[in-house]
């Protein structure tokens, strides 16, 4: 077990250690900041000055070498734009990503879960086929064209909902429906399948022999242990929601993490590209880890393979 | 037996028909049975010969893919096939119970065993929940569970396997239900476990004064516990009738078949494995008796034309050709020897 565990672990640092390095390079790859953060018409100088002072006159390895080692210190550098430190940027907006992650999540779940015992109880039936078209749309449409037709129908023509921006509950409702668009086909295609196998287990056999209600069968033998997998899936979505919004932040201007990636990316303010993707990165990778280590815990067949 | 019978199985059938439709299992072929009030009838037979699917039709709780496709089941006067779903349901767990092939299995984990034994006393006596609860370990009790108060609010996880069969077997009489099917496990428990619960069950009987059907692989409890016998091969019933006058002079081949894999030992745990040959496949089943690739006794005629249940004493029926009484049936089976 901890060989597993170290084993694991030692991947989790290859893979970090492999998105350091490609986020470090391909942001160098957009061009030079300088040229964004002097006026227009600047010398030569001035922009050397600035090279100077970021420490972009360096070879790329000793920047690359400097940016791991303050990691490794626990710091992720000086915005370019901001002068401020990206970590109390990240911190900054942080809230407001996990606000519009949790409300995408209670969205999805609070569609996806119903539609799924919905599709299970109907197997090959109406509801199934409905939820299969959901899905299939949920998976396959992007979500900024989501967002976009959101704005479209709600803001635009309609007028009910601000197109952008953060405040009231109101500007949360399109950003969260379009992020949690996607994880809701996801959580319904679990439900089903989840629900599926517990309707065909021998516990469910029995509660009918029994003689109970269908829909206590459902609603309590069934669901309950059909949610198990579920809510774990919810668990490790939350964390991908917080990292994957960089679209839907930026089409609703909504304040968070993917929209300070998204800034970080057009003023080529490398700290901060490098930072909230080495944390999102980190947080994943963690995630997954811990994931892996208690399923070897509960199931002794992986603990003992190799 | 007088009088007329708790269960009246007519002609029963029940198949298994894949999604394309292409795909068919006659897991349940024409069963003719009957059983009365407060007596015991094994149902023996090879994995996969249909007993549980059998049982399972009884209670209507067959999967998507089953359909009773023919009979009755005349079951205290009433044809149990044409009920509807809603009529079944207060039939199951209150007046025919089934404990499943799977002990460990049966009990959901996220519930109390108190909730789970209580529940059928809730739904179809509308007993409040500490009556019941009540009523649940009185009845752990009854199936011997030591320390009943305690083991209601546990959970299922917390439970030994002979102790879940238990609690399964309380959860079947938890109504007083006037029949119990009792599917044997097949994954087998610790054998003086076994043995305990097999006593349990028949002090059940006696004390309920409840009809049991008994399904197993194995003739020596059947010897030990039942009063009828019937034995099934490929979906049907080929022979039934008496278990005393079955054991002294089965009419079967296939019976005889099994009575002679009886370990002499009678481990409890033996398996009818000792027949030649494989089971059939159900969804191919050539014309003629299905058991004519493994007889003995084979003749031409037995892969030409199925053989009808032929009636061979009080009460007992044999599909074979052996008995037919045009030929006059005790020394057909010489002369089926020869042929
Ligand atoms: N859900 C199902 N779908 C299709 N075929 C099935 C299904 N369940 C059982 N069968 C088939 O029906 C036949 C009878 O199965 P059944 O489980 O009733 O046998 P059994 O006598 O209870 O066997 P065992 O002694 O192993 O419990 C088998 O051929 C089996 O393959
Ligand atoms: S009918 Fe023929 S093949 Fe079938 S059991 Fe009787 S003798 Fe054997
Ligand atoms: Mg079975």
């Amino acid at each position: 077990m901890k060989q597993y565990i170290i084993r694991r672990s030692s991947y989790s640092l290859l893979s970090l250690f492999l998105l350091s390095l490609t986020i470090f390079f391909f942001v160098r790859v957009t061009g030079d900041p300088a040229t964004l953060l002097v006026e227009p018409g600047a010398s030569a100088a001035d922009i050397a000055a600035i090279h100077q002072r970021f420490g972009l006159d360096k070879p790329l390895w000793t920047q690359y070498g400097l940016f791991v080692w303050s990691l490794f210190q626990g710091d992720l550098g000086q915005s370019f734009y901001y002068q401020t430190p990206v970590f109390e940027l990240y911190l900054d907006r942080l809230p407001n990503s996990l606000l519009l992650a949790f409300v995408a999540m209670s969205l999805s779940l609070l569609i996806g879960i119903p539609a799924g015992i919905m599709a299970s109880v109907q197997v090959g039936r109406f509801w199934d086929g409905f939820g299969k078209l959901f899905t299939l749309l949920g998976q396959s449409l992007p979500s900024f064209l989501v967002g976009l037709v959101l704005i479209l129908v709600f803001s635009v023509y309609l007028g009910w909902l601000p197109s952008s921006g953060a405040g009231t509950p109101l500007h949360l409702i399109m950003p969260a429906f379009a992020l949690g668009w996607y994880f809701a086909a996801s959580h319904m295609r679990l439900t089903r399948s989840s629900m599926l196998e517990v309707l065909g287990s021998e516990y469910i056999k029995l509660a009918r022999l029994k003689g109970l209600p269908q829909s206590m069968i459902i609603a309590k033998h069934a669901f309950k242990n059909a949610l198990i997998p579920v809510l774990t899936l919810a668990g490790i979505n939350v964390v991908v929601m917080v990292n994957v919004a960089v679209v839907v932040e930026t089409v609703f201007a909504w304040p968070g993490i993917g929209r300070l990636l998204y800034e970080g990316i057009t003023f080529r303010d490398f700290p901060i590209v490098q930072g909230v993707v080495i944390m999102g990165g980190g947080m994943i990778v963690i995630v997954n880890l811990v994931i892996d280590i208690l399923y070897a815990i509960i199931d002794p067949r992986i603990r003992l393979e190799s | 037996m007088t009088g007329a019978p708790l269960l009246e199985l007519d002609k029963l059938s029940t198949h298994y028909v894949s999604a394309q439709g292409s795909r068919v299992v006659r897991a349940v072929d024409e069963v003719t049975l009957s059983i009365h009030a407060g007596e015991t009838l094994g149902i023996v037979g090879e994995s996969g010969s249909g007993k549980s699917t059998l049982a399972l039709t009884i209670l209507r709780v067959l999967p998507p893919a089953a359909r009773i496709v023919s009979g009755r089941m005349m079951f205290e006067g009433e044809d149990l096939v044409t009920k509807s779903d809603e009529e079944m349901r207060h039939v199951r767990g209150k007046r025919i119970a089934m404990i499943l092939q799977d002990p460990m299995a049966s009990l959901n984990p996220l519930f109390t065993i108190g909730d789970q034994v209580s529940e059928p006393i809730r739904v179809h006596e509308g007993e409040s929940r500490a009556k019941a609860w009540t009523r649940a370990r009185e009845l752990l009790k009854a199936v011997r569970i030591p320390s009943p108060e305690t083991r209601l609010t546990q959970y299922p996880h917390e439970m030994s396997g002979g102790m879940r069969q238990r609690i399964v077997g309380a959860i079947g009489i938890a109504c007083e239900p006037r029949l119990l099917i009792a599917d044997e496990p097949t994954t087998s428990l610790d054998l003086t476990i076994q043995a305990q619960y097999l006593k349990l069950l028949g002090d059940l009987q006696k004390a309920h004064g409840l009809a049991l059907i008994f399904i197993t692989h194995n003739l020596g409890i059947v010897a030990k516990m039942c009063d009828q016998l019937a034995v099934m091969y490929a979906g049907r019933v080929v022979e039934s009738g008496p278990v005393s006058q079955i054991f002294n002079r089965p009419a079967h081949p296939y019976t005889r078949a099994l009575l002679n894999s009886i370990p002499v030992m009678g481990d409890p745990d033996k398996r009818l494995t000792a027949i030649d040959g494989q089971p059939p496949d159900m969804s191919t089943m050539p014309p003629g008796c299905s058991f004519a690739p493994r007889c003995t006794s084979v003749m031409p005629r037995c892969r030409e034309a199925e053989p009808p249940p032929f009636v061979v004493g009080e009460g007992r029926i044999s599909r074979c050709w052996l008995a037919e009484p045009a030929t006059g049936g005790a020394e057909l089976r010489v002369a089926g020897g020869v042929a």
